[in-house]
């Protein structure tokens, strides 16, 4: 017995120095990129751009394949997080003191779109499956045309006058962060309740799971990343308007989740990474690469229907306990 | 003298009533024109056809190249724009959606969705700029004791509303009518009772699609720019018409598309133009809060 409980410690400090090594090399090597100009600034915007992405997707993976609701308008949590960050860059933190202030600034974006998901998770009590999509969906448009009508932001004519704070030691932390926090919430057992109302809502209410709590949770978890994406984003491209926020970007973000496989975050990870890159590859080919890239879609969905991973996971983002009892 | 212009004012403003009145059935017939694809296809699959927006975009293109390379008319160019969005909607359905009828329902909303994003970008790659549609319809404008009425608007009411009467019809009094009811009443029943269930839903998509071209047709005679991302906007307009007469009913999606009209003009009226979508889907936002089954949808009732 007491060796069993040794392999069990065993795999979990594994665990713990596998993924300290990571981060520390992840750190190290993305410092070292941005310090020193290892790479081309394209890569490097490339990899941003990566890193941002994965962070969407995470979020809205978190809601359409772990929890099993359908949200269309990831992109208005996004436009909040962006909008509010680069609105405090700009009024307030407009000199020096920026550059310090830049993470606050962005959690405090991350914050207030967490906030706004209230707004979602409160229709979603009643409300399920399509309609609930269209609910998220009006959501979307309400910002949307809501941000266009406010003149103060600059209305339709978009945003901008924020210094280029976004870097890639920054992407990489919040990535990591993100991934660290959204695997850690859906193996915990809020994440056991997220899956149960996944499978059935009813049935799950009635094993005492308080599915309005942790529906709440999960959506304000995931817009409050979609608002960390988003205030990236503002800071990294330095101009925002409201058709940066519109439902194309909704659709490519479920691009992402559905190529990369739902309720699995190496999936969103992956079809994050693939989706990002694979466009850019496909540069020289113009317009016609946002031709192919729905062609492509369709036909994975097709031949492929759950995406790359679909419901799989690496065993590295598993609990530790899975592996255990799998060993044993 | 005071009394004479008093009523004068009544006049001018009943007039403008009925001017808006107008106004409401020429842009509500578009949008319960559109809603009715999404709401029968709803109806028979239980899908959001995503793409459908955009096969109401390609009934628009397809106006535009009949009437400048062809020199069609009005009405031949309605006829060929609806059978072809039609065979669109079919082929469409042949090809993304029919392999997809067992798989998880989130893969074929997202295929939808890809189709949707394939239709515009197509058209956009082949045409990078808005086009400009010719004169469909002679610009005859009659006036009424000051009620100025254009044929334009006539011939797009009265178009739409004997296609939603001869839709109406058709789902109520006919066979293949009974067989889609039947097919959204029960799909796994149907072709035990001998009916031909890829048959009709094939059907069903070519009549959505082919009202979607029809909406597409009258929306460039009316509006005569016409560019590769117009589907969106109108689509998603036109979707909550059906969510907001209940999806899956078709009295219900016509009436929400003159609903929709209806509520668009008003704001136009009292408020800046811009504020028109803002309060359009805050009050979708708010009905879907209130009545999720929109005014006359029923919930389904799901087995466990």
């Amino acid at each position: 017995m007491s060796e069993l409980f040794n392999n069990f410690d065993k795999i979990i400090k594994k665990r713990l120095i596998i993924s300290i090594i990571i981060f520390a090399a992840g750190m190290t090597l993305s410092l070292c990129i941005h310090q020193y100009n290892i790479l081309d600034q394209y890569i490097q915007l490339v990899m941003m751009y990566v890193g941002i992405n994965i962070i969407l997707t995470l979020s809205l993976n978190l809601i359409n394949g772990y929890m099993g609701e359908f949200s269309v308008g990831h992109a208005g949590f996004m436009a909040v997080g962006a909008y509010v960050s680069s609105m405090l860059s700009v009024r307030f933190f407009n000199n020096d003191i920026g550059q310090i202030v830049f993470p606050i600034v962005v959690l405090i974006g991350g914050i207030c779109a967490g906030f706004v998901g209230l707004i979602v998770a409160v229709p979603s009590f009643r409300i399920r499956g399509d309609y609930l999509a269209i609910v998220t969906l009006s959501f979307n448009m309400i910002v949307k045309s809501g941000l266009e009508n406010v003149d103060s932001v600059g209305g339709a004519r978009g945003f901008l006058g924020m210094s280029r704070l976004t870097t890639l030691p920054w992407v990489m932390l919040w990535t990591f962060i993100a991934v660290w926090i959204i695997r850690n919430f859906v193996n915990s057992s809020y994440g056991r309740g997220v899956l149960s109302i996944r499978e059935d809502e009813t049935a799950s209410s009635l094993m005492t799971v308080n599915t309005q709590k942790i529906k709440v949770r999960a959506f304000m978890l995931s817009s409050f990343f979609a608002g960390i994406a988003g205030a990236l984003y503002a800071h990294l491209i330095q101009f925002i308007s409201p058709r940066s926020f519109d439902l194309i970007k909704s659709t490519e973000m479920l691009i992402m989740v559905y190529l990369g496989g739902i309720g699995s975050i190496g999936g969103s990870i992956l079809g994050a990474s693939v989706y990002t890159i694979l466009l850019e590859l496909l540069r020289p080919l113009g317009i016609w690469r946002m031709v192919l890239m729905p062609l492509l879609l369709v036909i994975l969905m097709i031949y492929r229907p759950n995406g790359i991973m679909g419901l799989r996971e690496f065993s590295f983002f598993k609990p530790a306990i899975d592996r255990f009892l799998r060993n044993k | 003298m005071r009394e004479f212009e008093g009523s004068a004012l009544k006049i001018n403003n009943l007039l403008y009533l009925f001017q808006q009145l107008l106004n409401i059935l020429q842009i509500g017939s578009i949008y319960a024109m559109i809603a009715l694809g999404y709401t029968m296809v709803y109806g028979v699959l239980l899908l959001i056809n995503f793409a459908h927006g955009d096969l109401f975009m390609i009934g628009a293109f397809i106006t535009f190249l009949s009437a400048t390379y062809l020199n069609f008319g009005f009405i031949p160019s309605l006829i060929l724009s609806m059978t072809a969005t039609a065979l669109l909607g079919v082929t469409i359905e042949r090809t993304a959606y029919k392999p997809l009828r067992n798989a998880p329902k989130v893969s074929v909303i997202i295929t939808a969705l890809g189709v949707g994003v394939f239709l515009e970008n197509l058209t956009l790659a082949i045409s990078p700029y808005p086009k400009h549609v010719p004169q469909l319809i002679e610009n005859t404008i009659y006036n009424i004791k000051g009620l100025t009425l254009s044929l334009v608007q006539i011939i797009i009411i009265t178009f739409s509303v004997v296609l939603m009467i001869g839709l109406d019809f058709l789902v109520r009094k006919t066979k293949l009518g009974m067989a889609i009811r039947a097919i959204s009443w029960d799909m796994q029943a149907v072709p035990l009772m001998g009916i031909p269930l890829n048959k009709i839903i094939s059907i069903t998509f070519a009549i959505g699609a082919g009202l979607g071209g029809a909406a597409g047709v009258f929306y460039a005679a009316a509006y005569p720019v016409i560019d590769p991302y117009m589907g969106i906007m109108v689509g998603w307009k036109a979707f909550i018409a059906a969510v907001v007469g209940g999806i899956g009913n078709i009295r219900g999606a016509m009436l929400g598309g003159y609903a929709l009209g209806a509520i668009e003009v008003a704001v136009m009226v009292f408020l800046p133009t811009t504020y028109r979508d803002l309060i359009s889907f805050l009050l979708l936002f708010i009905l879907l809060i209130f009545r999720p089954y929109g005014i006359f949808g029923k919930p389904r009732n799901v087995k466990i």
